[in-house]
């Protein structure tokens, strides 16, 4: 016998090795549940290991874009300044599109905002084989258990299928094991959503109902795992079928790819299905700037004026807005004066009274509104005739012009111009 | 011309060369290429089709010319990426169990270091690993993954070049008598 067992010592061996991993394996098969020990082992050794690297990633590149990437800074900040003007819109706005797409962001803000209790975690590493799986930072030690949700903003993701001390397998929606029940937001029909990728299928949705493509369809919170309401995705395809539709649903939660950052939900509030799809970025609005303070000369100069009647401070001050503003402003001003409403009915309609006394307008609006000073005339004299010189006539000039609109009526009528009009 | 490029088969078992290597090269290897295997694709999902755990048991396996050592590695190695998959433990165990022991075993019959062999067994045991996988998967699992002979054949061409290269790599952690 052991003459035999040293003949064939190794294929003794391979067929004991063999004979022991497809016990383990029977066993696992038939009791449905994985041997946890051994995976916790090995999940528990490499994990930590993974995140080193990934910390060292994370390192690596912020110091290769910190201070190796610097070398050509110098040439960069030459060439930002040199379009520095025409930047500075696009920059603002690439803030503040920063600032609301930030993913980390993104998620604080939905899990302050969403009712349900959730937990960031962070994808570090995919799962070997056939199967959609990632595993995530957050296990058991942060209150992870098996069947949790995990959503981003955008929709579901997956679900959490192992859980390990340190780390969680998370079962992707693009499995082909993944089934949640979903229902459509518009018409309220229950389906099975089933894992695929690209896209999803949702199943038993009985032929009469109606689903057309582009609808949305959210987590109806009948499987126990999501709570109702999440968003799942959004209808590609509709295909009649006996008994049951054929239905194929592009996920919303993984329209960016597998997601890096992802919330597990920790305990799960129902909400209502919304009648509108969900929206799909976080609209940042900045807070109101406070209001305005002159300098302060032209504060002392505002209330002198104001003091002496000759220019309100109101009038002194640049008001804010478009040109017709400022104009709509200005002629408001003059209504003012007179005790009419501007709008307030037809001119020359019974009851109505005279329409305002434009010429009591400011001396130079454009001067009144900018505290500029002087401005040329409403209307500019015409250059003599055959000469084409802009030389102004004599007693037309700016400085001859008393400049109210009578004035440059009848400078404009003394130009040869009817009606005070320039003539071509 | 080299030994190596003169012959590809050897005359007898004692004519190769044992390799040996130190226990941290046996341990670390095959589980920084387990760590490339679930880590790199996250970023690079265009290397999803490299078979790092595969083709470092292949060349441990072939290198030391040891049967039950090479099956050993590759129960462990196969098992190590078993806790990483969704399917239960023991698919890949016993995939990378058998790869292990042949590779093992040709790797006493023929001259290792010539690399036209090694590239021909990186392709071979990756398309028998792949295909034994899927006959796991049907006959123990009762799962329907599709037969892709033909993605097989050419992602096991990649995996081999790959193969090639890395073995080349691995050669300098051996040994020398």
């Amino acid at each position: 016998m052991e003459s035999f067992l040293n003949r064939y010592r190794n294929i003794t061996v391979l067929l004991l090795v063999i004979f022991a991993q497809l016990i383990l394996l029977a066993v696992q098969v038939k009791n449905d549940q994985h041997v946890r020990f051994i995976r916790v082992w090995s999940v528990t050794a490499v994990s930590p290991l993974a995140r080193l690297v990934e910390g060292m990633r994370g390192s690596s590149l912020s110091f290769v874009h910190n201070y190796i990437a610097l070398h050509d800074a110098d040439a960069q900040n030459r060439r930002l300044q040199a379009e520095v003007d025409r930047l500075k819109l696009e920059l603002i706005f690439a803030n503040n599109e920063l600032n609301t797409a930030d993913r980390a962001k993104a998620l604080q803000l939905f899990q302050q905002r969403g009712p349900s209790k959730t937990l960031a975690a962070t994808v570090f590493s995919t799962g070997i084989g056939p199967g959609k799986v990632v595993y995530v930072d957050r296990g058991s030690a942060s209150g992870v258990m098996r069947e949790m949700a995990v959503i981003t903003p955008d929709g579901i993701v997956g679900k959490v299928s192992e859980v390990y001390p340190t780390a969680s397998q998370v079962l992707l929606i693009t499995d082909s094991d993944f089934a949640a029940g979903v229902v459509s937001a518009k018409t309220h029909v229950h389906g099975t959503l089933k894992g695929g990728t690209p896209l999803c299928k949702v199943d038993f949705v009985a032929f009469e109902d109606k689903v057309e493509p582009g609808d949305w369809f959210y987590t109806s919170g009948d499987d126990r795992i999501f709570p109702r309401g999440m968003p799942v995705g959004v209808v590609k395809s509709v295909r009649p079928g006996q008994p049951y539709k054929e239905i194929t649903l592009d996920p919303s939660g993984m329209a960016r790819g597998s997601p890096d950052d992802v919330l597990i939900v920790l305990e799960g509030v129902h909400q209502e299905i919304p009648d509108t799809p969900p929206a799909n970025q976080q609209v940042y609005m900045a807070p109101l700037p406070p209001p305005l303070t002159p300098p302060a000369g032209t504060a002392d100069t505002a209330a002198t004026a104001a003091a002496d009647g000759s220019t309100s401070p109101v009038a002194a001050r640049p008001p804010l807005g478009t040109e017709a503003d400022k104009e709509r402003a200005l002629y408001q001003k003059a209504a003012d004066g007179s005790g009419i409403v501007l709008g307030g009915g037809t001119t020359g309609e019974e009851g109505s009274g005279r329409p305002p006394d434009f010429t009591k307008l400011p001396v130079d609006p454009r001067s009144a509104l900018q505290g500029r000073g002087a401005a040329p005339p409403l209307a500019a004299p015409m250059p003599k005739k055959g000469t084409g010189s802009p030389t102004p006539a004599k007693g037309t000039g700016p400085a001859d012009l008393k400049t109210t609109p009578d004035a440059v009526r009848r400078a404009n009528q003394a130009a040869g111009g009817p009606g005070g009009m320039p003539q071509p | 011309m080299t030994y190596s490029g003169s012959r590809m088969l050897l005359s007898s078992e004692r004519e190769g060369q044992v390799s040996r290597f130190n226990v941290w090269v046996t341990i670390l290897v095959p589980l920084l290429a387990l760590l490339f295997q679930i880590y790199v694709p996250l970023f690079f999902r265009f290397l999803n089709f490299l078979e790092m755990p595969l083709l470092v048991v292949v060349y441990l396996a072939l290198m030391r010319r040891n049967p039950v050592s090479g099956l050993l590695i590759g129960a462990a190695v196969g098992l190590a990426q078993d806790c990483w998959s969704k399917n239960p433990l023991g698919m890949f165990g016993i995939t990378k169990t058998l790869v292990g022991y042949f590779a093992a075993s040709i790797g006493m019959k023929l001259d290792v270091d010539n690399v036209l062999i090694r590239f021909l067994l990186a392709f071979f045991f990756y398309v028998f690993h792949q295909s034994f996988y899927w006959v796991l998967e049907h006959a123990l699992l009762s799962q329907q993954s599709p037969f892709d002979v033909t993605g097989w054949l050419g992602l096991g061409v990649l995996n081999a070049l790959v193969g090639a290269a890395l073995f080349h790599f691995l050669d300098k952690l051996r040994i020398t008598a």
